[in-house]
């Protein structure tokens, strides 16, 4: 399989990541490479084996509905770029 | 010898026996900082102009001893930056449960954090935002990555010892390049919570230390069930100091034939042999095996682990902490945010993840890699049915130069073709010195165990070190 510069484009907007020409020249590239090496699962005959979605005999982890300790306001706020009150502020949504 | 060349288990008698005061510790610590530091860069955020402070932790078994720690473990009102831009200035509002249960044990936490690649995206620690830490036995060589500036830290005796992370061989490989000791425990051994998440179902934290017994005391401080890591096994911690010294006669060690290919370099083949020769003169009993899946654990690793960096690292978009691009519009405020707070190599991680993962691709990519993974987990299932251990090297070559592989990421991705598959299979893992190449780079010996036995890999490990001196040669700065 391969990948083209308009999938590179399009997975890059799918991912929030704005990238120059000279990115997406090389980018494309590279990742036609690595496309290319990982084709060779492709020979493996997997039709019977299940995935490992998971390495551990763990399932459905819960916890009690209980109330804990967090994290205050101020201190869930004190990295935050920009900040309103209790909010975090981000550009204008709609318009 | 200098206090800050001494293991943390030499210094904890002397502790104890008031030879030595936590200030004596810090004091050459930060002289030993002051000399080499400059020309190893060990640390992220380093300068030399600025006095650090500590306040010791003297409660506890460990009597305040310092320990370094890497860039991507949360540590409470202290810089954690995964050594990325886009992390820029983050100061986490909690401790990770390593770092509380560290201090609990009494261990201080050191003021520099270690340096890293970027999101511990590479092998060589030079995609750190930082720039790269310097190989103390060659500084024009790399450390080894992603735990680069911890491995380097404890080689050049900058730290006592220290914390790494290991996702396809971030703890080993440095400390195999660095001639010091990692491990990478059982997936699940160890909290995740307050790692930053690079790929969660592959991501360990564990010890890089001068010797085995200091491996295994910081493996019981950090090990165990935490409820605020679901994947954490509720499941006894073992004193791991006390198998050490335990004889290894008629142990049955497995030599993956796999691992011995064409392309390893003839020096790591011959020290590694001469390595498994003296295990043999111990008294193990070694014989070929066969892991049938090993070629596809490296493409099997590239998909798996940027898929799950993919989800992972979505939430760094200039809202809740770090770097925020400036601009009117949402969308193209995270677009900028991304495009200028993560590295060339984050960038290419996370658009390669992103589209494993997207709408046509994914059983073709995504979905068979899991299968694969479970094909490889497999061959080492069948392997310890018959045996205890296996033993390979940690790394096809020792260091390489700064800049050789910088160019060619898939040239990089294959310096990890003996580590991947541990943290597929999700088993503990060490690498321990065990000889240098004619250049005077160290090689490092990786032993394999089932899961949870990790005491396995410390009393293997431990009798091979008492018998060798490699552990107590330095480097010379």
């Amino acid at each position: 399989m391969s990948i083209d510069k308009k999938t590179v484009k399009d997975v890059a907007h799918l991912a929030r990541i704005e990238l120059q020409a000279n990115e997406l020249e090389k980018l494309s590239r590279q990742l036609q490479d690595i496309l290319g090496f990982i084709d060779q699962l492709s020979t493996l005959d997997i039709e019977q084996v299940k995935p490992a979605s998971h390495i551990l005999p763990i399932n459905n982890v819960l916890r009690e509905d209980k109330p804990h300790v967090c994290l205050t306001p101020d201190k869930a706020l004190e990295n935050a770029p920009s900040k309103n009150g209790n909010f975090f502020s981000v550009p204008k949504i709609i318009e | 010898m200098e206090v800050n060349q001494l293991t943390a288990h030499e210094l904890l008698d002397k502790l104890k026996n008031k030879q030595v005061v936590f200030k004596d510790i810090m004091e050459a610590l930060y002289v030993r900082i002051q000399a080499v530091e400059p020309k190893v860069k060990a640390y992220a955020r380093f300068k030399s102009e600025n006095k650090l402070s500590l306040n010791p932790q003297t409660n506890g078994l460990l009597g305040g001893l310092p320990i370094t720690i890497k860039d991507n473990i949360c540590t409470e009102g202290l810089n954690t930056e995964c050594c990325s831009k886009i992390l820029g200035n983050f100061r986490p509002p909690y401790d990770a449960t390593v770092i509380n249960k560290l201090k609990t044990a009494g261990s201080s936490i050191f003021p520099l954090k270690a340096n890293m690649d970027e999101f511990a995206f590479g092998s060589s620690t030079e995609n750190s935002y930082f720039g790269s830490t310097h190989n103390p036995w060659n500084l024009e060589c790399v450390p080894g990555g992603s735990s680069g500036g911890s491995a380097a830290a404890v080689a050049s005796d900058e730290a006592i010892w220290a914390l790494g992370s290991d996702t396809g061989g971030s703890i080993r490989q440095p400390a195999s390049f660095c001639g010091v000791v990692g491990l990478k425990p059982t997936y699940g051994r160890v909290s995740r919570f307050g790692l930053i998440a690079f790929a969660s179902s592959l991501d360990q934290i564990g010890p890089i230390t001068k010797d085995v017994e200091d491996a295994a005391i910081l493996t019981r401080i950090i090990s165990g069930y935490d409820p605020n890591d679901s994947t954490s096994v509720n499941q006894d911690v073992p004193d791991y100091t006390n198998n050490l010294g335990k004889d290894i006669k008629g142990l049955k060690i497995g030599i993956p034939k796999e691992y011995f290919i064409d392309g390893m370099d003839v020096e790591v083949k011959r020290v590694i042999e001469e390595a498994i020769n003296k295990l043999e003169s111990l008294g193990v009993i070694s014989s070929k095996v066969t892991l049938p899946h090993t070629q596809y654990a490296v493409p099997v690793y590239y998909i798996i682990a940027t898929a799950e960096a993919s989800s992972n690292l979505a939430r760094f978009d200039g809202v809740q902490y770090g770097y925020r691009a400036k601009s009117d519009n949402l969308i193209e405020m995270y677009k900028k945010t991304r495009a200028e707070g993560f590295g060339e190599e984050a960038k290419r991680r996370i658009i390669l993840g992103t589209f494993v993962l997207s709408h046509g691709y994914y059983d073709a990519y995504y979905l068979r890699a899991l299968k694969v993974r479970t094909l490889i987990k497999n061959d080492f299932d069948t392997v310890f049915k018959d045996f205890d251990c296996m033993v390979t090297p940690t790394s096809p070559t020792p260091a390489f130069k700064i800049g050789e592989r910088a160019a060619d990421p898939l040239k990089m991705y294959l310096s990890d073709i003996y580590t991947i598959s541990v943290n597929l299979a999700g088993i503990p893992a060490i690498s321990i010195p065990c000889g240098f190449t004619k250049k005077g780079l160290p090689v490092g010996l990786q032993i394999m165990a089932k899961p949870f036995n990790e005491e396995m890999l410390f009393r293997l490990a431990y009798a091979f070190e008492q018998n060798t001196q490699w552990h107590k040669i330095k480097p010379r700065l």
